[in-house]
């Protein structure tokens, strides 16, 4: 890479998604984060009942992901090389279930309302 | 898969005479598209990056091609000039994303994965003319094309790429890929996928696979060993397991013009049991016996001299690269070396700036390019900031800094799912982008996804002038 600056990655994004589903999904995670923000300042409190199902939830994201991202690029576990590619596995694993544990605990949070006490 | 957003925007072309057209409101209307987005990346602080000041010119500048290297140009160039009059030549409708065909020759992308259009990538301000170069004169500094118009310019820049020879081996044209066991991935994005054909029954049934290389200067010289390794891996997985072999043929005495390189590649092929020959250069074919005849050139052990015979070897599957050359027009209008490659006919520019070495308003761009390496995309992504800036300081009166030190890049794919990230330069040092974090000479899986996922991506960008 000659210049691998925050355009350039914008740019880059905006080409492997295509500019409208890039944007969509930097729109989702915002507004899910922002609805994840809303509701833990809504309820002034984390519901540890919720978390313990976003929790649950979060093998399955990981699992999830790393299946998606090897489907999507013809490969597989046995095309792991190198310590930098368990990296990729493992932060791509931590999205998947950073991203399924706020998922569901906002559902929870929006569709069950105001949080019981803790 | 090609993103509808891409092919999405409406190109308002506006004809003009003599069946040019304008690119008009083109980008405004890109930009109307992704307004929205920009919008939110600004309102985030997260705004483009510095842009150098515009210069005002009355310039004619003429881009013959409009390939990678000659749109990638015409987008930074409307970018940094007012007033210039930029003119693109190029009779090709398609846009073709070449590094994807050694993917698709693998069966891992359709066809039309390498297929846009040329008016995608072109931005608004330019004139496109959708004809053939027929003549270059550089003393009187006009172009003329195929029906006769003449244009006048200023500063001519040649990026038409290369041409394909296929009558030079014998017994060989291009409509008999997919068939008779024989492969060509080179010839377009159809014979790509007609390669796969072929190159699937072999996988399936197994035998003698045969795969080549030329004796000139090629596009990629990686693409050769990629598509013998991703067919070794396909096939070992497949129906032929255990019952085919693996030959590589190459004119040269080395695997890789890069020494650590090609020790590399010759332990990888040692380990996947692929057996090479050197100093084979495919001459002929013959489709019905399934028989290469090379030309093949041997040191004599006694007197150390070369010796030149011809050697036939069988085949099941044949992958055939036949030689390239520049364009006929490059040839013909004396812009080539006369001293080197002159069977081959590449610019004569100087390695650095790819500026022209007997006229200085002439500059090369992409394969057609007279300089050691650097026939790969990478490499255009490399040099057309060189040409940009010794370019626009010739416009301006000076002279241009910016130095094109021989970098190129190849993802070199070893199997499907695992590749290494070759990149290296004039000096055949190893340059990685990602030192101490992505092992140049490793096969790993990140290097194969930044081929599948990022590196498309990479290359439209560029196309765009933003990368």
């Amino acid at each position: 890479m000659q210049d691998l600056t925050f355009t350039t990655m914008i740019a880059v994004f905006e080409e492997i998604f295509g500019r409208s589903l890039f944007w969509l999904m930097v729109a989702a995670a915002i507004v899910v984060t922002g609805l994840y923000l809303y509701v833990l300042v809504r309820d002034r409190a984390v519901s540890w009942r919720k978390f313990l199902w976003a929790q649950v939830s979060m093998p399955f994201g990981a699992v999830a992901a790393v299946l998606f991202v090897q489907k999507v690029t013809s490969s597989g576990f046995r095309d792991i090389g190198g310590p930098i590619d368990v990296i990729v596995l493992l932060a791509v694993a931590a999205m998947g279930a950073v991203g399924a544990a706020i998922l569901v605990y906002t559902a929870q949070s929006l569709m069950r309302g105001r949080a019981e006490k803790v | 898969m090609m993103r509808s957003a891409e092919r999405g925007f409406p190109a308002l072309l506006r004809f003009q005479k003599g069946g040019d057209f304008r690119m008009a409101e083109f980008h405004s209307t890109r930009r109307g598209f992704i307004g929205l987005g920009a919008a939110g990346a600004l309102a985030l602080g997260l705004g483009g990056g510095a842009q150098a000041a515009r210069l005002t010119t009355t310039a004619r500048i003429v881009i013959i091609g409009a390939g990678a290297a000659g749109t990638t140009l015409a987008n930074r160039l409307v970018e940094r000039l007012d007033g210039a009059t930029i003119t693109v030549i190029d009779p090709r409708r398609e846009h073709l994303y070449q590094p994807g065909l050694s993917l698709v020759a693998a069966g891992l992308k359709p066809a039309n994965y390498v297929v846009s259009q040329t008016t995608d990538w072109l931005p608004s301000g330019i004139t496109l003319i959708r004809e053939k170069a027929a003549a270059i004169d550089p003393l009187a500094k006009t172009v003329s094309t195929e029906s006769g118009q003449r244009l006048d310019y200023d500063f001519l820049v040649v990026a038409p790429g290369l041409v394909l020879d296929h009558a030079a081996i014998e017994g060989f044209s291009p409509d008999m890929v997919g068939q008779h066991g024989i492969g060509a991935l080179y010839a377009g994005p159809d014979h790509a996928a007609k390669t796969w054909e072929a190159a699937h029954t072999f996988s399936e049934e197994g035998g003698i696979g045969l795969f080549t290389r030329p004796a000139t200067e090629m596009k990629c010289a990686g693409a050769p060993l990629k598509h013998t390794f991703l067919i070794d891996d396909i096939a070992s997985r497949g129906g032929a397991k255990g019952k085919y072999e693996v030959h590589y043929a190459c004119p040269q005495q080395v695997l890789f013009s890069v020494p650590i390189v090609s020790e590399k590649i010759r332990m990888l092929f040692g380990e996947r049991r692929i057996a090479t020959h050197f100093g084979q250069t495919l001459t002929a074919i013959d489709h019905g016996a399934k028989r290469a005849t090379f030309a093949t050139v041997t040191t004599d052990p006694a007197t150390g001299q070369a010796v030149n015979s011809t050697t036939e070897m069988d085949y099941d599957y044949l992958h055939v690269i036949p030689p390239q050359r520049a364009p006929d027009v490059i040839r013909q209008s004396g812009l080539s070396w006369t001293d080197k490659w002159s069977d081959q006919g590449w610019v004569e520019c100087d390695m650095k700036t790819l500026r022209h070495l007997r006229y200085p308003e002439i500059f090369a761009l992409g394969d057609v390019a007279g300089v050691p390496k650097g026939k790969t995309a990478a490499s255009v992504k490399w040099q057309v900031p060189v040409v940009e800036d010794h370019l626009i300081a010739a416009i301006g009166g000076r002279d241009g800094t910016a130095v094109y030190d021989g970098y190129t890049s190849c993802p070199m794919i070893t199997r499907v799912g695992r590749a290494m990230l070759v990149e290296f330069d004039y000096h055949n040092n190893l340059v990685p982008s990602f030192p101490g974090l992505i092992a140049p000479l490793e096969e790993l899986w990140i290097s194969w996804l930044m081929k599948e996922v990022a590196l498309k991506a990479t290359y439209n960008a560029m196309l765009r002038g933003k990368a």
